[in-house]
C-alpha cells in the first residue's frame, strides 16, 4: 500500500490510530481522581507531542542514517516560527501561507548554513552548526530586531496589514476559517477527552511527514545516506559523491525543521528568539536518541516521551509527593519525598539528564532497542536460532 | 590609542577565561582523544568551589547583644563567624575577606578529584565509542551537573566578592601617559590575567621538562606506539584528565568575582570554547591559547562603540563569523595539526 | 595498447622523496604487479592514481584522459576500482545492499535524489547484484550483515562490489595481506576467475611472491620511490638487480 512494504505499512497504519485516538489514549484516567494530573491530552501538550514529533523525524533524517550531528538545528526551528508570524502580520490568520513559507525559507537557510557547514566533518560539522546556530540566535535577539522584534519576540499586531484578511475571518490563526484553537470537549462519565482543530492538523502533517520519512529510509537515496554513515571511503571509491547526498539529508531535515516551526507559530502566534537557542538543538538530540536514531517510529517515541515526562514531572510538587506517600509513617514519609524531591518539579531535567546518560551507555539504540531486546526475551528459547538473522537486518 | 589599549586590556580576562578552558579541552581531547562537552560544567564547578568556601568560612553563632534593640525591641541578635571567634575579629575577617584567592587551595584537590571519578567511572568507557556517543554522554553529564548544582544553589548568580585589597581599578592612563581615567582596569582582571598565565605556563612547562610531561606528549602524537614501549599511558591520561579538570576549576574560581557564579555559566563558556578550541586547530595547545585570547580580544574590539555604530550588533556574532571563516580558509585550525579528526 | 599511461611522476612527502621519476605503462587486459619491499612507494604511487594524492610532478593518464585533480568518486566513474589493504566495506549494511550501492553508483552516477523511489522497486539492480553474488559465492549470505562475516567473505564482498560495476581497471592493494595461505590460494583462483570471465585489466601491488608469480603477466620492481625493472615474471625471478633489493631489505 502506498508503495510501502507490508511492515511498514503496518507500522504507519498503528502510528495513524494512535495519533487519532490520542485525545483518548493520553486521558485515560477521570478528571477528578488523584491520577489525573498524569493525563496529557490537552491541546496544547498534543500538539507539542506532534510538532516536535515532526521536528525529531526530520532531524533522524540527518543524524540517524548520515551519523552527521548536527547541534544547530533548532535554528531551523526558528526560522521556521518567524517565516510563519511574518506571512500572518502581512496576509492574514490563515496558516497555509505560513507553513509554506517557514518550509522554503528554512530550507534555502538549510541550503546555505550546510553548503558550508558539510565541508567539514564529524567534530568539525557540529561545532559548525552550533556556531551557525548562536550566530543566528544573537542575530535575532539583536541585530535583526526590526525582522525579529528581538526580546520581544515577534507577534502580530492590530496595526499590521493582513492583506487577505477579512472580517468574516477568526482573528486568530485558523485554516479556512476553522480556528486552531477550537476544541470540542467530550465527556463520558467521570472522563473527559478533548478534541483539538489544532492538533489534528498538525497530526495529519505529521503523518505525511512519517510517511515521507518512511519512503526516504526505503529510497536509493537512504541507502546511500546509510552507506554515509558507515563508511564513506568505500562510498567515495564506489563512484558516489557524498557531499550532494549529505547536503540533500541536511537540507530536507532543515524543512522538517522550519516545518515543525511554522506549526508551533500556527497553533500560538508567537516567535522567539530562544527557540533558536542551542539548548533547543540539544533537546531534539535527545529526543532522537532517547527514540533510537536511525530507527523510523524512535524519534516520535522520543518525542513524546520527552514531552510528557517534561510536563508530568514538572508538575508533581512536594503537595503531591506528600498526598503519594500519604500512607507511610510520617518518618520514611519525609525521607522518601527529601529523595525524590530533587527530581521531580523543577528537577526534571535532572532526570532527564540521568536518563539520557543511561541510554547512551546502556541502550544506544534507544527506546526502539530497548523495546526489541524485551521482546525477544519475552519470545524466548524458541527463537534463539533465529537471532542471527534478526540482528542482521536492520532494525527498524 | 588609549581606547585601543583599553580594549585590549578588556578582552585580556574574558581572553584568558576562553584559553583556560579551552587549554583543558584540548588536552583531554589530545590525550584521550575524548570530546568533553561537560568540559564547562567544570569550570562552572570551580566557581561554585569558590562560592562554596566563602560561605564554609563565613558559617556563623548568633549572640545576643543585650545593650542593642532591633528595631522590634527584641534584643538585637549578632552574627559572629566561627572564623572570627577562633581567630579573632582581624584575622577572621581578613580570611573570609580573601575566600576567594583561598578557594584555590580548596579547589584543587576536589577537581581533581571530581576528574578522576569522571574519567575512571565514564570516560572510560567511551574511548572507543564513536565521537558523537562521546559528546552525547557528556552532554547528558553536563546537563546533571548543572542541574545538582541549581538544586544546592538556585539559579540566581551569587555574588562573590574579591578581597577588598582588589576592589578598585588600576590607571593605566597616569602610566602610559594619557588623560588620567582614561585607561582603568579593575585590579581582579589584572590579576585573572596574570594567574592564567601562570597556569598556561605551569601546564607548558609541566609537559615541556617533566618526563610524565614526555611521555603524555608522546602519547598526544602517537598513543600506540607509546603503548607499546611499556608505558603505561591510560593511567598517565587519567592523572591528565584531573589535570585538565583542575585548571578548568580553577579557572572558575578566579572568574567568580568577575561575574557572579550561576548554574548555566559552564554551558555559556562552553560552547565558546569550544568555538576557541576549532579556530586553535583541534589538539594543539598552542593554538589553543592563542585562539583563546584572540577571540577575547576581538570580542572586546567589536563591542566598541564606534564600530558598533558601523555594525550593530557584530560583537555579538563576531565569534562565530571568525571560526566559520577560519574553518573554511584553514580547516585545521590556525595551528592544527595534520590527521586530527579528519576522516 | 596501454589503459593506464605514468609519467614522471613525482611524489614528495617533506623531506622525504616517496616517489621520483616513475614511468608505467600498464597493458590493456593484462594483469600487472608492483611489486618493491616496504617504503618502496608502492602505496603512494596507488593513492596517486586514484585521486587520494596529488602527485607533485608527471602525468597520469587512463584511456587518454589525465586523472590528475580528479576526485576518488570521479576516477570510479570512469572506471577504475580499487580494492583495498583491510576490505573496505559498509560494515552495518547487509551484504546485499553493500552490492547494490555499486550498482547504483553504475547506472544512476555519482548523485541522484531518487529519495521516494523504493530499493525494493529496482529489478534490474536486483538481478545484477544477485548474479554477482553468484559469482563469488555469497548469494546464500546475502541477508547477513557485512561486519559480521568472516575476513575471506569481505574480500570477496569487497572484489563484488568493485565487479559489478564493471571497471576497466581494477587495483588491487595487497589483496591477500595477512591471510592464510588456503584463503590466498582461494583468492588467486577468484581472480583468475574473473579475468577469465572478462575483459579486465589488473594493476596488483603485492608483498607475497606467491601471489605474484602465479598471476602476473607484467611485473614492475619499484625500489626507493623509482621503478627498477619491468619485465616479464620469468626474467624478474632471476634478475640480480631485484634480488639486492630484497635481500638489501632482508639485512635490514
Amino acid at each position: 500500500m502506498l508503495g510501502l512494504e507490508k511492515k511498514d505499512t503496518s507500522l504507519l497504519i498503528v502510528v495513524a490510530i494512535l495519533t487519532m485516538c490520542a485525545p483518548f489514549i493520553l486521558n485515560p484516567f477521570p478528571t477528578d481522581s488523584a491520577m489525573a494530573q498524569f493525563n496529557a491530552g490537552y491541546p496544547d501538550l498534543m500538539q507539542r507531542f506532534v510538532i516536535f514529533g515532526i521536528f525529531a523525524i526530520g532531524f533522524n533524517i540527518l543524524f540517524g542514517l548520515t551519523g552527521y550531528l548536527s547541534f544547530g538545528h533548532a535554528a531551523f526551528l526558528g526560522i521556521g516560527s518567524y517565516s510563519a508570524v511574518w506571512m500572518f502580520k502581512l496576509l492574514g490568520y490563515n496558516i497555509l501561507p505560513g507553513i509554506f513559507l517557514s518550509v522554503i525559507t528554512s530550507g534555502l537557510f538549510a541550503l546555505l548554513i550546510g553548503y558550508i557547514s558539510l565541508r567539514r566533518s564529524g567534530i568539525y560539522f557540529s561545532i559548525l552548526t552550533l556556531a551557525f546556530a548562536q550566530m543566528s540566535f544573537a542575530l535575532a535577539y539583536s541585530v535583526l530586531t526590526p525582522l525579529t522584534n528581538g526580546e520581544t519576540g515577534l507577534q502580530v499586531y492590530n496595526s499590521d496589514p493582513q492583506y487577505f484578511h477579512s472580517d468574516a475571518m477568526p482573528n486568530i490563526p485558523h485554516l479556512f476559517g476553522q480556528e486552531m484553537q477550537s476544541t470540542f470537549k467530550l465527556s463520558m462519565g467521570g472522563w473527559s477527552f478533548d478534541f483539538n482543530t489544532g492538533y489534528y492538523i498538525c497530526a495529519l502533517i505529521m503523518l505525511v511527514m512519517f510517511y515521507l520519512a518512511i519512503r526516504i529510509f526505503r529510497s536509493p537515496f537512504g541507502l546511500m545516506l546509510k552507506a554515509i554513515k558507515t563508511n564513506q571511503t568505500r562510498l567515495n571509491y564506489t563512484g558516489l559523491n557524498s557531499r550532494p547526498y549529505t547536503l540533500a539529508a541536511f537540507v530536507i531535515s532543515g524543512m522538517y525543521a522550519g516545518l515543525a516551526g511554522g506549526l508551533m507559530a500556527s497553533m500560538d502566534p508567537l516567535a522567539g528568539a530562544e527557540r533558536m537557542q542551542w539548548t533547543a538543538s540539544g533537546e531534539v538530540v535527545l529526543m532522537t536518541i532517547l527514540g533510537g536514531a536511525g530507527t523510523l517510529i524512535g524519534p516520535v517515541l522520543g518525542a513524546g516521551f520527552i514531552k510528557y515526562f517534561e510536563n508530568i514531572f514538572s508538575k508533581i510538587n512536594d503537595t503531591v509527593l506528600h498526598q503519594w506517600f500519604a500512607f507511610l509513617p510520617d518518618g520514611i514519609e519525609d525521607f522518601l519525598i527529601a529523595i525524590v524531591h530533587p527530581f521531580v518539579g523543577k528537577g526534571w531535567h535532572l532526570t532527564l539528564g540521568l536518563m539520557f546518560m543511561a541510554i547512551v551507555i546502556f541502550l544506544p539504540g534507544g527506546l526502539v532497542e530497548g523495546g526489541q531486546k524485551i521482546a525477544r526475551k519475552f519470545r524466548g528459547g524458541k527463537a534463539k536460532d533465529t537471532t542471527a538473522t534478526t540482528d542482521s537486518t536492520p532494525a527498524e | 590609542m588609549d581606547v585601543i589599549i583599553l580594549q585590549l586590556l578588556n578582552g585580556l580576562d574574558k581572553g584568558s577565561a576562553y584559553a583556560l578552558i579551552a587549554l583543558g579541552l584540548t588536552l583531554i581531547f589530545g590525550t584521550l582523544g575524548v570530546v568533553n562537552f561537560a568540559h564547562g560544567a567544570l569550570f562552572m564547578l570551580g566557581a561554585f568551589c569558590a562560592v562554596t568556601l566563602q560561605r564554609i568560612l563565613s558559617l556563623s553563632f548568633e549572640t545576643i547583644d543585650p545593650t542593642k534593640t532591633d528595631f522590634l525591641g527584641n534584643p538585637a541578635k549578632i552574627k559572629t563567624p566561627y572564623v572570627e571567634s577562633w581567630f579573632g575579629p582581624e584575622l577572621g575577617s581578613s580570611i573570609i575577606d580573601w575566600s576567594v584567592p583561598l578557594a584555590i587551595l580548596f579547589a584543587i584537590p576536589i577537581m581533581i578529584g571530581i576528574g578522576y571519578i569522571m574519567e575512571r567511572g565514564l570516560i572510560k568507557h567511551f574511548y572507543k565509542r564513536p565521537h558523537a556517543d562521546q559528546i552525547l554522554v557528556t552532554f547528558g553529564l553536563a546537563i546533571v551537573i548543572q542541574e545538582v548544582i541549581k538544586q544546592f544553589y538556585g539559579a540566581n548568580p551569587i555574588p562573590t566578592p574579591a578581597p577588598d585589597m582588589f576592589k578598585g581599578s588600576f590607571d593605566f592612563g597616569t602610566l602610559l601617559g594619557f588623560d588620567p581615567n582614561a585607561v582603568i582596569y579593575p585590579y581582579w582582571r589584572l590579576v585573572y590575567f596574570f594567574f592564567a598565565a601562570l597556569i598556561i605556563a605551569a601546564v607548558f612547562g609541566f609537559l615541556q621538562f617533566t618526563t610524565f610531561g614526555m611521555v603524555v606528549r608522546a602519547g598526544m602524537a602517537d598513543r600506540e606506539t607509546v603503548g607499546l614501549l611499556g608505558i603505561n599511558i591510560d593511567r598517565r591520561f587519567t592523572i591528565m584528565f584531573g589535570i585538565a579538570a583542575a585548571v578548568a576549576g580553577l579557572a572558575g574560581v578566579m572568574y567568580a568575582p568577575i561575574n557572579s557564579p550561576n548554574y548555566h555559566m559552564g554551558m555559556d563558556f562552553l560552547v565558546l570554547s569550544f568555538v576557541v578550541v576549532v579556530v586553535g586547530g583541534m589538539g594543539s595547545l598552542p593554538g589553543a591559547v592563542l585562539a583563546g585570547f584572540l577571540l577575547g580580544i576581538l570580542e572586546s574590539f567589536s563591542s566598541m562603540n564606534q564600530i558598533k555604530q558601523i555594525l550593530p550588533g557584530i560583537d555579538q556574532i563576531i565569534i562565530y563569523l571568525v571560526a566559520i571563516i577560519i574553518l573554511l580558509v584553514r580547516p585545521r585550525g590556525l595551528m592544527g595539526r595534520k590527521g586530527v579528526m579528519e576522516d | 595498447m596501454a589503459i593506464l599511461e605514468i609519467k614522471n611522476v613525482g611524489k614528495r612527502f617533506g623531506g622525504l622523496q616517496a616517489l621520483s621519476d616513475v614511468n608505467l605503462s600498464v597493458a590493456e587486459n593484462t594483469v600487472h604487479a608492483i611489486i618493491g619491499p616496504n617504503g618502496a612507494g608502492k602505496s603512494t604511487l596507488l593513492n596517486c592514481l586514484v585521486g587520494k594524492l596529488i602527485p607533485d610532478t608527471g602525468s597520469v593518464t587512463f584511456q587518454g584522459q589525465s586523472l590528475l585533480g580528479r576526485k576518488p568518486y570521479q576516477i570510479n566513474q570512469m572506471g577504475v576500482s580499487r580494492v583495498f589493504q583491510t576490505p573496505e566495506i559498509f560494515a552495518e549494511l547487509t551484504v546485499f545492499e553493500n552490492v547494490m550501492i555499486p550498482c547504483f553508483a553504475a547506472r544512476d552516477g555519482s548523485f541522484q535524489l531518487n529519495a521516494l523511489a523504493a530499493v525494493r522497486g529496482q529489478g534490474d539492480i536486483k538481478d545484477t547484484a544477485e548474479a554477482i553474488l553468484e559469482d563469488v559465492k555469497l548469494l546464500d549470505k546475502r541477508h547477513m550483515t557485512a561486519s559480521s562475516m568472516s575476513r575471506g567473505d569481505k574480500r570477496r564482498l569487497e572484489m563484488a562490489m568493485c565487479l559489478v560495476q564493471e571497471p576497466k581497471l581494477l587495483l588491487l592493494d595487497e589483496p591477500t595481506a595477512g591471510m592464510a595461505r588456503a584463503d590466498t590460494n582461494n583468492t588467486i583462483d577468484l581472480l583468475k576467475e574473473i579475468k577469465e570471465k572478462r575483459d579486465i585489466t589488473m594493476a596488483i601491488i603485492e608483498h607475497d611472491m606467491h601471489v605474484v608469480f602465479s598471476m602476473a603477466e607484467r611485473i614492475t620492481v619499484l625500489a626507493q620511490g623509482t621503478p627498477l625493472v619491468e619485465d616479464t615474471p620469468e626474467n624478474i625471478k632471476g634478475h640480480p638487480k631485484v634480488r639486492e633489493a630484497y635481500l638489501g631489505e632482508a639485512q635490514v
